[in-house]
């Protein structure tokens, strides 16, 4: 065993020794040495967030026909620093009818919703926080949170467009959960596993589940897009309506953390994206090299993310009354559709060899989404003689 | 003590003092906020007993849909949260004896049990796979399960029924 096929069990061991040297029980030395780990995760997943604001901007500006940031440093690389000066010396306002701990708590519990899935996620075959059994279900959970936090930041900020962004937001993510938990059902029937390691394992020698499930794939992208109140779902803001919805009243450092945490929340969805569809760390010597998994998992990643800030850019906000009849109408009955034929032809394919099982798979998959399309068209044609007999 | 007992009164004096400030607090919104402290304690519970999917479960089900729903419906109710009338009426000695006497109740019937102060056993296997199992399984659960989902279903068609009206 070395360096380069285990990074973390070696440093684990090097550090245990250390400390015991020292003269520490194992088991504090145990306990501290996973802390550190944590400490060390979250500061660098915070690292990657200050560069995807840079990200975010630059992929923007090129969507936009701009050249973005380009002064600091080369291609403009070191904005965030400024940005970031810029928002710890601003004045901290806590408006005068706010309720002052929900108000500080908010954007604290949005941006730890996110972190708090980083937990699970699997960076390479050993480079994982914790193999949960329930990672899937974890997801939702902490998605929850995340709603909580909207709510405060809505409510405790005692203004009217922020109660009724949050408002927006809530509808938007609580609806939009139950096709994103429908979704994370297909890779969970696929791999008979909710744990992300158990997932990501069975995406081995490039069966992934994108080709196994591709509309399965396109449902969980939007779910997720719809959950992170990105556009075109961005109804918690609306410039001419209710301004910057639920975090309007925040300023400096504590708007920073929500924006922070939308950011970062992006990536995450695009790494579970990639995790769940796309195979997660596999890749050519990704097996014995667990950085080379690592590189191959942040670049599936990026991948994701960048897809999601092309749907944001390109396509423009949608009414809620809109949004709402696509979700409840349209997103959950077909994913409740493609997990029950994913089911039934998972069950019955299962034992075939791999050259039946995905095209199989696939084919069951395009099956529904021709079947969705010509309801979509036997609707749309009643609806237009409707209006034409009038 | 080992680190598992202090996770454990940890948490529990967490969720005492958090179910004590849902009572007492004045204000609606921060009751229904004490009560999602609380639930949250009590999925830390379920976390150190190795029921990780009744901890995930809970948070999801009772923090992403109860609270959010009593959040709602609190702001929708009257602008003037604040209360002003007192909080207890005049038979609160009887309701703290009775509270008292069922709570000394419980202690000496946990008391008299023959597993009380035993060490947890370890689990066997993979606690999820055996949950699943037994919700579908004959001669376990699934009796209840499918009761459950029958009448979750009749709720699901008789909401859908009142909003087409």
């Amino acid at each position: 065993m070395n360096f380069w096929t285990d990074p973390i069990h070696v440093i684990y061991q090097g550090l245990m020794q250390t400390f015991t040297g020292w003269g520490m029980a194992a088991e504090v030395a145990g306990i501290l040495i996973n802390l550190l780990g944590i400490v060390l995760m979250i500061t660098a997943i915070m690292v990657l967030d200050i560069f995807l604001v840079w990200i975010e901007r630059k992929v923007v500006a090129r969507f936009q026909d701009r050249l973005g940031p380009n002064r600091v440093g080369p291609w403009g690389i070191f904005q965030p620093f400024p940005d970031i000066i810029k928002l710890v010396l601003k004045e901290d306002i806590t408006p005068a009818g706010a309720d002052k701990w929900v108000f500080n708590l908010a954007p604290i519990l949005s941006l730890a919703s996110v972190i708090f899935l980083w937990a699970v996620v699997p960076l390479a075959s050993r480079i994982y926080g914790v193999d949960l059994n329930v990672a899937l279900l974890y997801l939702v959970a902490s998605g929850s949170i995340g709603t909580l936090s909207i709510i405060m930041a809505g409510w405790s900020s005692n203004n009217k467009y922020a109660l009724v962004g949050a408002y927006r937001m809530v509808a938007n993510m609580v609806s939009y959960e139950i096709p994103l938990a429908a979704s994370l059902l297909i890779p969970t029937i696929l791999s008979g596993s909710m744990s992300l390691t158990n997932i990501v394992n069975q995406q081995a020698h490039g069966v992934w589940f994108f080709f196994v499930s591709p509309l399965g794939a396109l449902l969980f992208l939007v779910a997720a897009i719809a959950e992170l109140g990105r556009s075109p779902f961005d109804l918690n803001e609306g410039e001419s309506e209710i301004v910057a919805g639920f975090h309007i009243e925040y300023t400096g450092m504590k708007f920073g953390l929500f924006y922070a945490g939308e950011l970062l929340h992006a990536f995450t969805f695009g790494g579970f994206v990639a995790a769940l569809f796309f195979g997660g760390w596999h890749g050519p010597w990704a097996e014995e090299y667990p950085l080379l998994g690592a590189f191959y998992f942040v670049a599936k990643a990026m991948l994701g993310y960048w897809i999601i800030m092309w749907i944001k850019y390109t396509v423009p906000r949608i009414r809620i009354d809109h949004m709402l009849a696509f979700n409840w109408k349209f997103l959950t009955p077909l994913a409740f559709a493609l997990l029950i034929v994913t089911a039934l032809t998972h069950r019955f394919l299962m034992d075939f060899p791999t050259w039946v099982y995905v095209p199989g798979m696939f084919l069951s998959n395009v099956l529904v989404a021709w079947a969705t399309l010509e309801i979509l068209r036997g609707n749309a044609r009643r609806e237009r003689l409707a209006a034409e007999a009038h | 003590m080992t680190a598992e007992q202090i996770i454990f009164y940890i948490a529990t004096g967490f969720i005492l003092v958090s179910a004590l400030m849902v009572v007492t607090t004045r204000n609606l919104i921060h009751a229904a906020l004490w009560l999602v402290a609380t639930l949250f304690g009590v999925a830390v519970v379920y976390a150190t007993l190795d029921a990780s999917f009744l901890a995930v479960v809970q948070v999801v089900v009772y923090i992403g849909a109860i609270a959010i729903m009593f959040i709602f419906a609190v702001m929708l109710t009257k602008r003037n949260l604040l209360d002003h009338v007192p909080q207890t009426n005049s038979n609160w000695p009887w309701a703290a004896g009775i509270a008292a006497l069922t709570g000394a109740g419980l202690l000496y019937t946990a008391s008299q049990l023959s597993t009380f102060g035993a060490q947890r056993p370890a689990l066997s296997g993979d606690a999820l796979m055996n949950l699943g199992k037994a919700l579908v399984s004959p001669d376990a659960f699934v009796l209840p399960f499918e009761v459950a989902s029958i009448l979750l279903l009749a709720a699901l068609i008789g909401a859908v029924y009142l909003a087409k009206k």
